[in-house]
């Protein structure tokens, strides 16, 4: 039963939502409408498991004083302040809320991304090697398009945007549709083992 | 001496790609910005859509790590429906998205103070589940929202009256640092027919092309150079029309700093490989 | 140089994190858990006022839609992953929307990602620039089918798929140092022109 109802709702509702795309009848049509408001109610209460996971993370590392503790209750600190803080004083464009998050959040956010702009420079240095006759096509095209997508390129020769786009438009967009297709078939493949309860992989993790 | 350049601390590295970032700030070289077909397409369609026309959404489906790249495609395509009167649905697919795209349109509306929430523009609030929002827009946008970022009901806004769904919608663009333009194709686009293109993060924009042979994207805007593009298509737009804006070309700016460090790039990679076969020959003959 | 508090709040926080570069250091560590917690903040505020009154409150309370009780009661069920003892309950509320959004989007993933672009592999025309690209989707496709011993005739069509994949590869790799130096170019912009106003 602990198994077997929750793959009897998996495969009716997939099933019922398969159905209404082929059949669009006003009755069809009112349960997808109800099922995208379902979805979303129910949805939320998945937060709740998120959130407590985080707590429960920092909260223990303070409570047993773990090395580091004190960013943990920095963390926790921010959570809490900035929560609070939108919820009793608002969220809208004048907040203090958007303030924080504009100038704390967003900066830091970009900032952090951005680290990997330096890594990547110190990587086409030590690992990028053209080491095999594939690996020089590689490199050979990557120059090519790191050349023509700048404003140098077409300071160069003026055509050179259009050889990146020919490379990009044909070569290229062949072999990401070939790569598209067999993930999408491969997706494909196993949403539909998942309706029809032979992937049971998302079942695991809350006993039998 | 190649040996030592193998094994040189990263940080020279850093500095390096850090000084080469910095210098063409200080010194501008103001190489001009071409137009290529996948970005004028976008603007093309923009541009047929009359001031009483269907509206254009403009989604900002990311969080802020791309900022960079797609901050400015936002600021351009919020303008550029401004200068037209087109009506501009805003909204987020992202949580933090939809700050974001707010922060566009306070930027743009220091240029366009006249423009009203409601009548010339909507902003959505976020709300999860994009691929289900998306549906319930294809359906009653009234229903899927309920409200805007404001707390106003949608059914009271002037703009949203005759908008429906996506029939009164002229072009959706998600500007996304993932995949979230697959989901409009999927959703919007394929079940709906709603004209779908993307502003998206150059590390993702090889994946694009596919869908801009089919059709199915009627453009994109590919990273920063996509967005220096479109800034470039607007600020011409606004000579054209004798307007005085206090542009500020973040992108084109960005694409001086583009052009020398992938300079810079090229040659590290060049670099790296010949004291990579130097060495090994050494070892080799050793 | 800028005089607004906030400006300076964030110069200082993204020399925390760029401070990185040098080596890890407690100015990092600060910047990078103040991230998550203003991160994770932020979500809770939004969701409290986007979602949980907009889509419950005042459903339930003012427009008296009581079905709504129904996807509350099984959402609240996984709440019950708490519980070890009652964790399978959870399980139900994570097939309804598992086999729902899989019905939902299963026949458009495969029309738009799959059928129409078949379809437009056909159909392209007979320029050399369409034939170029038609063997790709096909030399790729082959590539990656390993049903099939990669020898003879099969085994030069696949060769001729990882060339078109190293194309594409490099095509990937080229834009990914475009978009990583974006990056870069975007945080020494902000620290030069908003914050210290030397540039224009």
């Amino acid at each position: 039963m602990r198994k077997s109802i929750p793959l009897r709702i998996c495969l009716v509702s997939g099933i019922v939502m398969i159905i209404q795309f082929f059949i669009p009848h006003r009755y069809s049509q009112t349960v997808y409408n109800y099922t995208l408001d379902w979805l979303i109610v129910s949805g939320i209460f998945a937060i709740v498991i998120g959130l407590h996971s985080n707590f429960h993370l920092h909260i223990t590392r303070i409570v047993r004083k773990r090395k580091g503790w004190g960013y943990n209750v920095v963390t926790m600190a921010a959570t809490l302040s900035m929560a609070f803080i939108g919820i009793a004083f608002g969220i809208g464009a004048d907040s203090l809320f958007m303030k924080i998050y504009r100038n704390i959040e967003v900066p830091m956010d970009a900032t952090m991304f951005s680290l990997l702009g330096f890594f990547m420079a110190s990587a086409a240095f030590r690992a990028f090697r053209a080491k095999t006759k594939e690996a020089t096509v590689l490199l050979i095209v990557a120059l090519i398009i790191m050349i023509g997508r700048v404003p140098l390129g077409y300071f160069l020769w003026h055509r050179f945007p259009e050889l990146v786009e020919w490379i990009m438009m044909y070569p290229n967009m062949a072999a990401q549709r070939g790569i598209g297709l067999g993930i999408g078939l491969g997706m494909a493949a196993m949403e539909l083992k998942i309706i029809l309860g032979i992937e049971r992989g998302w079942l695991g993790g809350a006993g039998d | 001496m190649w040996n030592k350049l193998l094994n040189l601390d990263r940080r020279w590295i850093f500095i390096v790609t850090a000084i080469c970032v910095i210098l063409p700030f200080l010194f501008p070289i103001g190489f001009p910005t071409n137009v290529t077909p996948p970005t004028q397409r976008i603007y093309d369609k923009i541009e047929s859509v009359t001031e009483d026309g269907p509206a254009v959404i403009v989604s900002f489906d990311s969080d802020a790590a791309p900022l960079p790249e797609l901050y400015p495609m936002a600021v351009s395509l919020i303008r550029h429906c401004f200068i037209n009167n087109t009506k501009v649905i805003l909204w987020g697919m992202n949580m933090q998205g939809v700050g974001i795209i707010q922060m566009a349109l306070e930027d743009v509306k220091k240029d366009f103070p006249e423009k009203k929430s409601g009548i010339n523009y909507v902003l959505i609030p976020y709300l999860p589940y994009p691929a289900i929002i998306i549906m319930k827009m294809g359906e009653d946008m009234h229903k899927a929202f309920n409200t805007d970022y404001y707390g106003v009901s949608i059914d009271s806004l002037p703009m949203m009256k005759d908008i429906r769904n996506f029939d009164q919608i002229a072009l959706a663009v998600s500007l996304t640092g993932g995949s979230a333009w697959g989901t409009w194709v999927s959703f919007a686009n394929q079940k709906y027919g709603c004209k779908v293109a993307t502003g998206i993060t150059a590390v993702g924009a090889p994946d694009c092309y596919p869908y801009l042979q089919t059709g199915q994207l009627v453009g994109m805007l590919g990273g920063m150079k996509g967005a220096a593009e479109y800034e470039t298509l607007v600020e011409a737009k606004i000579a054209e029309k004798g307007l005085n804006f206090k542009t500020r070309k973040a992108a084109c700016i960005g694409m001086d700093t583009q052009s020398v460090v992938h300079i810079v790039m090229i040659i590290f990679i060049i670099l790296g490989n010949i004291a990579y076969f130097v060495t090994r020959r050494q070892r080799n003959v050793a | 140089m800028s005089h607004d508090i906030w400006v300076w709040v964030a110069a200082l926080l993204t020399l925390c994190i760029l401070s990185f570069l040098y080596k890890d250091n407690p100015f990092y560590k600060f910047a990078e858990y103040l991230l998550i917690g203003v991160a994770l903040g932020f979500g809770i505020a939004i969701v409290w006022y986007n979602i949980i009154i907009p889509k419950i409150w005042i459903p339930l309370r003012y427009q008296h839609q009581y079905h709504l009780f129904i996807p509350a009661c099984l959402g609240s069920l996984y709440i019950c992953r708490l519980f070890p003892k009652y964790a399978w309950l959870s399980r139900w509320p994570i097939a309804f929307s598992l086999g729902a959004s899989i019905g939902m989007s299963l026949p458009l993933t495969l029309q738009a990602g799959i059928f129409k672009q078949v379809q437009s592999t056909m159909l392209s025309g007979f320029s050399i620039s369409a034939i170029i690209a038609f063997i790709g989707v096909v030399a790729t496709l082959i590539y990656f089918y390993f049903s099939a011993e990669h020898k003879g005739f099969v085994g030069g069509v696949a060769k001729t798929g990882i060339w078109y994949v190293m194309i594409s590869f490099g095509a990937i790799f080229g834009y990914t140092v475009m978009a990583r130096m974006s990056l870069i170019i975007g945080r020494f912009e902000f620290l030069l022109h908003n914050w210290l106003g030397v540039i224009k």
